[in-house]
């Protein structure tokens, strides 16, 4: 390990090669010198300055938890009540769950406050789910007073330094002057090109000191003086993305959760019709396309589609477009590249090349990049690609059983039917999620809210309150039904916030598929573990619907597939939390399944 | 592909946690980090890092971006090692024998080193040149027994016009 890298190793290397340029990378800078440069204001304190730059920021529900350090905020936020709504949840992580779900419902920034110590280490799990899956959400944690600062005082924690992995970016502000402009900064960078989390750690006497300094302008209004970046694509990375379209046969695009940030579905479609090419889409990305455009495959990856999958195998040139090749959507990386060409359009620099080789990369914005392609391609019809492809989905068609019994997918056709193309679907983690993803159809941008890059058990209760609060607060209208499905497991990790659905008096329907046991890690018991149901029989004899009726919301059990209608009908007329406890058999899975590891060709089917 | 050193510069903001940011992402991306060396510039708000790091081509052009994409540096990228100054500053400290003297201070004047402290027992040497100079150094001193090695890691600038 000797020989240091020579110039003529870095000449051949992949910057040069996909002509990446660095200078791509946006970084909002609203807050860098904001204090000595501004003229002087009227005196606020620190409390009054968090809160006022919430409100200036559009932000109209809070998620959070008092606590001692945090009492100067939520003072301030007592005499604001009419114009920014607090959400108390039950514990700080059902808090950041919340604001997530906001986030992911809405398209803005989600807020969380939470305390000193505990409140902070509560929302870790929380802060991590949102990073994983590139939501905007901004966290104000209080601090003790910085004189007291790493003595080790009560529920004194360096919240800063546990939350460096898991944010995109994160402060501690020692000084009050300095809040304005880092407030305004962490909207921005939480918002802007790949959103992210963003925490904010501010001593307590910080909040109750005072200065002069005005609070910026949000970063992208007019009056804050930023321009709007202008993409410069590489001529040369355009030039052979397009060359390789025009080449290819068997075209199909990856559609990823990017798409949805940028709101840059309806482009992708165009492009998709374009170029006469086949969708399959991420987790993430699912919602993008509308599950009924021609176009659509449906999901791909460990548990896509069997359509979408074997589209994706056969095909020559891949359009991967807000996507970061997770080993989840891939399997094995070699046989999930072989023989075909790659084409990555990300806002992310950092993604390409990070998880698979590419052909041609362009970093930067998806609707950018889609028209200079456009621009540059002719309209194809590719009818044998086409006869392909529907031959695929026949195919996939011939497989779905029909259902007597109580099972998911009975469960999903019958929710659906009571549901509008606007309700929020979220879900928790496990079987019931992959349920819910192969098998609920989506027609609206945003529509599924799921944990996918952290896969966080007990995300969807949460989620689902910032939800139908976002979804409730944007058309300023009743409360938007909105349905969790979770499974007995996920549900029993954070159901505690339910006190919270019904404080908040929330219409949440709640189906729990309840098998009594840890079914996607039995499932992989069941086929890679010899039946060793290691820990993953619950025993328990928890009654999820008296339970919910304790936490004041309404509840019911259902067994009979024959007593499933009226269930529904009840719950999805109920003007606040209903549970629905659904039994289900321990050993429905989910499939199809690309082992880890594996291959489009060693799918398990049903 | 092969292993290979390489030299990344990078300019930074020069305040609190800045240092233990890049570490982690160090850390969190599983790189291998030979050394790290940061100081603050003729612009008090911006730090200058030299980072060498051990990796194959892809994983070096993934360390840039990664390190890009972080909020508090401002620029970063590979020094080319022979379109550059590249130097290290070491400070030695060696026995004394009664009779090693003269073959150690004839060693320590071809490696342009100075003796900044003196001792009945001790002298410590004060070394600057390319890392590999400072190993050979340190080679080369064995036989007179060291006591202490305290290295500063590489910095390194462009040659030349090219600045960072």
């Amino acid at each position: 390990m000797g020989r240091y890298r020579t110039v003529t190793d870095i000449q051949d290397n992949r910057l040069e090669s996909l002509c990446w340029q660095p200078t791509t990378i946006r970084k909002p800078t609203v807050g860098k010198g904001f204090a000595d440069s501004a003229s002087t204001g009227a005196t606020q304190t620190g409390a009054q300055i968090i809160v006022r730059s919430l409100i200036k920021h559009g932000v109209d529900v809070v998620f959070g938890y008092p606590g001692g350090q945090v009492l100067d905020i939520y003072d301030e936020l007592y005499q604001h009540s009419g114009q920014i709504r607090h959400v108390t949840t039950a514990h700080e992580q059902g808090a950041a769950h919340a604001a997530d779900g906001y986030a992911r419902a809405t398209g803005k920034v989600g807020v969380v406050i939470a305390t000193s110590g505990p409140g902070a280490t509560n929302l870790v799990t929380g802060i991590a789910t949102a990073y994983l899956d590139s939501i905007p959400q901004v966290v104000i944690t209080g601090n003790v007073d910085t004189a007291l600062l790493g003595k080790d005082s009560f529920q004194e924690i360096d919240i800063f330094g546990i939350t460096i992995p898991i944010t995109k970016h994160n402060y501690i502000v020692k000084d009050v002057a300095d809040l304005p402009g880092t407030l305004a900064e962490a909207f921005a960078i939480a918002s802007s090109a790949r959103p992210g989390p963003v925490l904010i750690d501010v001593p307590r006497d910080v909040q109750t000191a005072v200065c002069a300094v005005p609070l910026p302008e949000p970063f992208g209004n007019a009056a804050s003086g930023e321009k709007p970046p202008t993409e410069a694509f590489c001529p040369a990375a355009l030039q052979r993305a397009a060359d390789l379209i025009a080449a290819c046969e068997r075209p199909y695009i990856y559609c990823g959760g990017g798409v949805l940030s940028a709101g840059a579905g309806k482009q992708v479609l165009a492009f998709a019709e374009h170029i006469d090419a086949g969708i399959g889409c991420s987790m993430m990305g699912l919602t993008a396309i509308p599950a009924s455009h021609p176009c659509n495959l449906g999901m791909t990856g460990m548990h896509g589609r069997e359509a979408s999958i074997r589209a994706q195998a056969q095909a020559d040139v891949v359009i991967a477009i807000g996507v970061r090749f997770s080993d989840r959507a891939t399997g094995n990386n070699a046989h999930y590249t072989a023989g075909k060409s790659f084409i990555h359009i990300d806002i992310d620099p950092a993604e390409i090349d990070k998880n698979v080789g590419v052909d041609a990369a362009l970093a930067g914005e998806i609707p950018a990049a889609l028209g200079h392609l456009m621009g540059r391609l002719p309209v194809v019809r590719r009818a044998a690609w086409q006869k392909r492809l529907a031959a695929l989905r026949a195919d996939e068609d011939g497989h779905t059983p029909s259902t007597s019994r109580l099972d998911a997918r009975l469960l999903i056709r019958e929710v659906r039917a009571r549901t509008d193309d606007d309700t929020f679907v979220v879900t928790d983690v496990g079987q019931h999620q992959m349920w819910v993803a192969q098998n609920y159809r989506f027609e609206k941008p945003r529509r599924f809210l799921t944990s996918g890059g952290l896969g966080t058990m007990g995300f969807g209760l949460g989620a689902a309150i910032g939800a139908c609060l976002g979804a409730s607060l944007t058309t300023r209208a009743r409360p938007k039904k909105t349905v969790l499905f979770t499974g007995d497991g996920s549900f029993g990790m954070n159901l505690n916030e339910m006190a919270t659905a019904v404080a908040q008096r929330l219409p949440i329907v709640v189906i729990v598929m309840n098998n009594g046991v840890l079914g996607m890690v039995r499932q992989w018991q069941t086929l890679f573990f010899g039946g060793r149901y290691s820990q993953t029989t619950l025993g328990r004899a928890t009654d999820f619907a008296a339970l919910a009726r304790a936490f004041g919301a309404e509840g019911r059990r259902v067994e009979d597939p024959k007593s499933l209608a009226a269930a529904l009908d009840t719950a999805f007329a109920a003007t606040g939390p209903y549970l629905i406890d659904c039994i289900i058999d321990p050993d429905d899975q989910v499939l199809p399944m690309i082992p880890p590891g594996g291959t489009a060709g060693d799918m398990l089917l049903g | 592909m092969s292993e290979q050193r390489i030299i990344i510069g990078a300019l930074v903001n020069n305040h609190f946690g800045v240092l233990m940011r890049i570490t982690e992402l160090f850390t969190k991306r599983c790189y291998n980090i030979d050394s790290l060396e940061v100081g603050v510039t003729d612009d008090p708000a911006l730090s200058r890092m030299t980072i060498v790091a051990t990796g194959d081509a892809h994983t070096e052009v993934q360390i840039v971006q990664q390190l890009s994409k972080l909020h508090d540096v401002r620029r970063a990228a590979i020094i080319p090692v022979e379109r550059a100054s590249v130097r290290e500053h070491m400070l030695i400290k060696l026995k004394v024998g009664a009779n090693t003297n003269a073959a150690l201070m004839a060693m320590i004047n071809s490696y342009g080193a100075k003796v900044i402290d003196f001792s009945a027992d001790t002298l410590t040497a004060e070394v600057t040149g390319a890392p590999e100079g400072n190993d050979a150094f340190i080679e080369a001193s064995r036989d007179y027994g060291i006591l202490e090695v305290c290295r500063a890691g590489v910095q390194a600038l462009h040659c030349g016009t090219e600045c960072l």
